[in-house]
């Protein structure tokens, strides 16, 4: 079967020549996983419930400022429940205003209960209103971490959705693994509050906080004993201004005390709100509120136009570069949470990397020593093969931009055992139909081809598996499903095809063939 | 030329009680371990829990790492040394704590027991949320590979052929875990990938066998032939392809176990087992065929007239055949 030799030989150089291409710088074709080269890799749960409760709280303050304005009289608003709203009006008088008014500001609410009686009203968030608000949560949550990261300087970072509401970070060569996590975990809520100073912190503590109220701590970090203090403050509930107001942020040094702060620029509303804030409450303290802690709580001396204000609170000059980074990127639209953490340091990861290369030179030399004693010449066409099959796999890796892991490298070795495997079979074939007593050249044609059918079986089960362990599997698990695929589609071509055409080359020539080393 | 069972002539079929025995013995014996253990001894991908590798700048005892541990109050640590002296595995205990700053404690407080530098090589951390699901979801992977091998085996070969394939998989699969148990070594992301690759893989002898028995049959009854004698033939051509291919796969996944280091140890180590009963299952599941056949026989004589039974729609070419015969 001399068909078409030329075409064949073309083509298994034209995929040479394609694959050292694709190769080509060495070193730097190939992506190195976070366990390799080091790095982070984080899964962030965004917790989609609380952006949920959010909302509906911001609904219900929207709903008393809109009866306030209509003056119609409330009792209480309360969230009750992850969705639900309970509205206690106070006049009966003005029941059906209220009612109609209700109705008005929450139109993405649908009313589950109204007791004119009891003059209560029960509003419920739509359940598609809600899907929608996760589903936002969790992609601005992505976009607001992929602003920080890129404001923190990262090469190659990759930031993905994976499931319904969980952020996959993938961080190589960090350096300062806590620091990013700090940075990328903040929700960074930014709100400026007004103290209560009409309430004592300490009795409030005893005897609870008046409606609207709540109470907010400082905490100092005594700077020789290194004991946290946890100071109360009691404060409104109601931010007047808050992170989205913020057009940019930057780190300044104090002139006197010499201490890092973040200096804020608000928009032009932010710059409005806070004039207008700062104006009515000349004299009473406005506490700067960052993830529900209390940063400072300075008072206000007089109207401030500029939009601009200062948070100081102790920083370190990394603490304030990252609040500024932090605060430039927005606040995260619901708290997140790291439910799963690997980080690699990079020194283990340059060990892995040699363990990895002389794991791979060892198991090639043993199995193409092997082949070698085994099926002598037939068995050097093997080892030819194996090593285009190396080859091969590596260009398909740096072709696709696959990610090399550890356990991926253990599907490199591994495939080096299994490659050989198919040419194992037909060579095993080829020695039986000798046996048979058929000619050298028919031994072959009808090793190759009866062998065939076995090898697709064989291939077909391996990649079921390496597909579910794709699916499955995270990071390096998947490297490992990558090359393990990857190295059994290829060695169809080395093993079977390019094995075929030296075959075909040696021993199907003009000449006659009375032996064939196998 | 170099050769192994050139002309093997080994009677397998009329040894399968033997093969039956060891069988169920090995699974019985992994069944046993794993319940002595207390279950799968898994891992923190599949627990939750905190694992933090530790290099210190010069050796250490354990005493030394536990008393640094003990002032950070993180809960029960397994602590164990990796490689050298001067570098640990630290196994912390699930918690919902979170991991913010836990690399820089537990770097501080150990540098400081020890009073010697010490560097985080790795840190993992696995909520126990994402454990749970990953347990879950590790079954149906290894459930999803072996129906999808039963679908394919039994598309390319018959139903019969794919609930034998299942069989030896499942046996297989349970040995691995059984030899992992009885080492104490852990069921981690790694180990499953081990354990979803034996699932494809060692399937392959048992298919070279198949792929061997529909092409002697397919050649037609030869007289005087049983059952048995087409699959011992069958084992015995193909026992030379079937020792070498596992052979091979076998010296790569030693490599592994020996050069491949301390995180690959227990991949390498389930692979190596899973290599070697994959390989011995192939030839107790293709003698499992005669029983299977037998057993058909009996019931199909058993329900059907006789007269009936031979022309009967086959679920097998085998089937008939061995009605055939009777």
């Amino acid at each position: 079967m001399r068909r078409h030799l030329w075409v064949r030989i073309g083509l298994v150089a034209a995929v040479v020549a394609v694959a050292i291409w694709y190769l080509y710088p060495p070193g730097k074709s190939i992506n190195l996983g976070l366990d390799l080269q080091g790095g982070i890799h984080l899964v962030l749960g965004v917790d989609v419930a609380k952006a949920v409760e959010a909302q509906v709280e911001r609904a219900g303050d929207s709903v008393r400022a809109e009866l306030d304005k209509k003056g119609i009289g409330v009792t209480k608003i309360e969230r009750s429940g992850p969705t639900e709203l309970v509205i206690q009006i106070g006049s009966p008088q003005s029941w059906d205003a209220a009612l109609a008014t209700v109705g008005e500001v929450l139109g993405s609410f649908e009313r589950k209960e109204a007791d004119q009686a009891a003059g209560r009203i029960v509003m419920a968030l739509q359940p598609r209103e809600a899907t929608q608000i996760r589903d936002l949560a969790v992609r601005q949550g992505l976009e607001t971490i992929r602003n920080r990261i890129d404001q923190f300087g990262v090469a190659e970072p990759s930031i993905q959705q994976q499931g319904e509401n969980r952020i996959l970070v993938q961080l190589p060569g960090v350096q300062d693994p806590e620091r990013a996590k700090a940075l990328i975990g903040k929700t960074a809520l930014l709100e400026f509050k007004l103290v209560d100073d009409k309430v004592d912190p300490e009795s409030a503590l005893k005897n609870g906080v008046p409606e609207g109220d709540e109470i907010l701590y400082q905490r100092r970090v005594d700077k020789q004993t290194h004991q946290e203090r946890r100071i109360p403050f009691v404060v409104q509930k109601k931010a007047y201004v808050t992170g989205r107001d913020v057009a940019t942020a930057r780190v300044s040094i104090d002139q006197t005390t010499s201490e890092p702060y973040v200096s804020v620029d608000f928009n032009a509303a932010g710059a409005r709100a806070f004039a207008e804030l700062t104006e009515a409450n000349v004299g009473r303290r406005l506490a700067i509120v960052l993830d529900g802690n209390v940063h400072s709580a300075p008072q206000i001396r007089e109207r401030i136009p500029s939009g601009r204000a200062q948070i100081t609170g102790g920083f370190t000059s990394q603490e304030a570069t990252d609040l500024a980074i932090v605060l430039r990127a927005g606040a995260l639209p619901a708290p997140v949470q790291v439910l799963e953490e690997r980080t690699v340091g990079p020194s283990l990861g340059a060990d892995s990397i040699r363990k990895g290369l002389i794991s791979t030179a060892a198991a090639a030399l043993a199995v193409v020593t092997f082949m070698l004693i085994y099926y002598r010449l037939s068995g050097l066409v093997a080892d030819l093969a194996l090593a285009l099959n190396l080859l091969l796999l590596l260009a398909a890796m740096a072709g696709f931009h696959a990610t090399l892991t550890l356990p991926g490298i253990a599907g490199i070795v591994l495939t080096i055992g299994m490659a050989v495997d198919t040419n194992i079979l037909i060579f095993e074939r080829i020695r039986e139909e000798i046996r048979g007593g058929k000619t050298v050249r028919a031994s072959i044609d009808a090793g190759f081809a009866r062998a065939f059918r076995t090898i697709i079986d064989t291939h077909a089960t391996v990649l079921v598996s390496a597909a579910i362990l794709y699916q499955f599997g995270t990071g390096p698990v998947k490297g490992f499903a990558v090359s393990l695929a990857i190295g059994i589609l290829v060695s169809l071509f080395t093993a079977v095809f390019f094995t075929r055409l030296i075959f075909d080359l040696m021993y199907m020539g003009s000449r006659r063939v009375e032996r064939i080393s196998i | 030329m170099l050769q192994i069972f050139v002309n093997a002539d080994y009677d397998f079929v009329g040894k399968r009680h033997w093969f039956y025995g060891v069988s169920l013995g090995a699974v019985l014996l992994s069944i046993a371990s794993i319940i002595l253990h207390g279950g799968l001894n898994y891992g923190i991908d599949f627990t939750g829990g905190a694992l933090v590798q530790v290099r210190y700048e010069k050796p250490v005892t354990v005493a030394e790492v536990r008393k640094g541990l003990d002032e950070l109050g993180l809960g029960t640590a397994i602590i164990q040394q990796f490689g050298d002296a001067a570098e640990y595995l630290i196994r912390l205990p699930p918690a919902e704590q979170n991991t913010q700053q836990l690399g820089d404690r537990v770097r501080g407080a150990l540098g400081k027991a020890a009073g010697t530098g010490v560097e985080i090589r790795r840190l993992e951390f696995v909520g126990p949320q994402v454990g749970r699901d990953l347990q879950v979801q590790a079954l149906y992977a290894v459930l999803a590979g072996m129906v999808g091998i039963l679908i394919y085996v039994a598309f390319r070969f018959d139903f019969r052929g794919g609930v034998i394939a299942i069989l030896a998989l499942a046996h297989d699969v349970m040995v691995t875990l059984g030899a992992l148990s009885l080492s104490n070594l852990e069921m981690s992301l790694p180990v499953l990938a081990a354990l979803l690759t034996i699932v494809g893989y060692s399937i392959n002898d048992t298919i070279v066998v198949f792929d061997r028995i529909r092409e002697t049959r397919g050649r037609g009854p030869r007289r005087g032939h049983s059952l048995a004698d087409l699959i011992n033939g069958a084992l015995n051509q193909t026992l030379s392809r079937t020792i070498l291919t596992s052979f091979t796969t076998f010296l790569a996944a030693l490599v592994l176990l020996i050069f491949g280091g301390e995180v690959l140890r227990d991949f390498a180590f389930a692979l190596v087992i899973g290599v070697v009963t994959g390989t011995y299952s192939s030839v107790a599941a293709a003698s499992l065929i005669v029983d299977w056949e037998a057993w058909i026989g009996r019931r199909r004589a058993a329900v059907a007239t006789p007269g009936r039974a031979a022309s009967a729609p086959g679920v097998s070419k085998g089937a008939t055949q061995a009605a055939r015969k009777r």
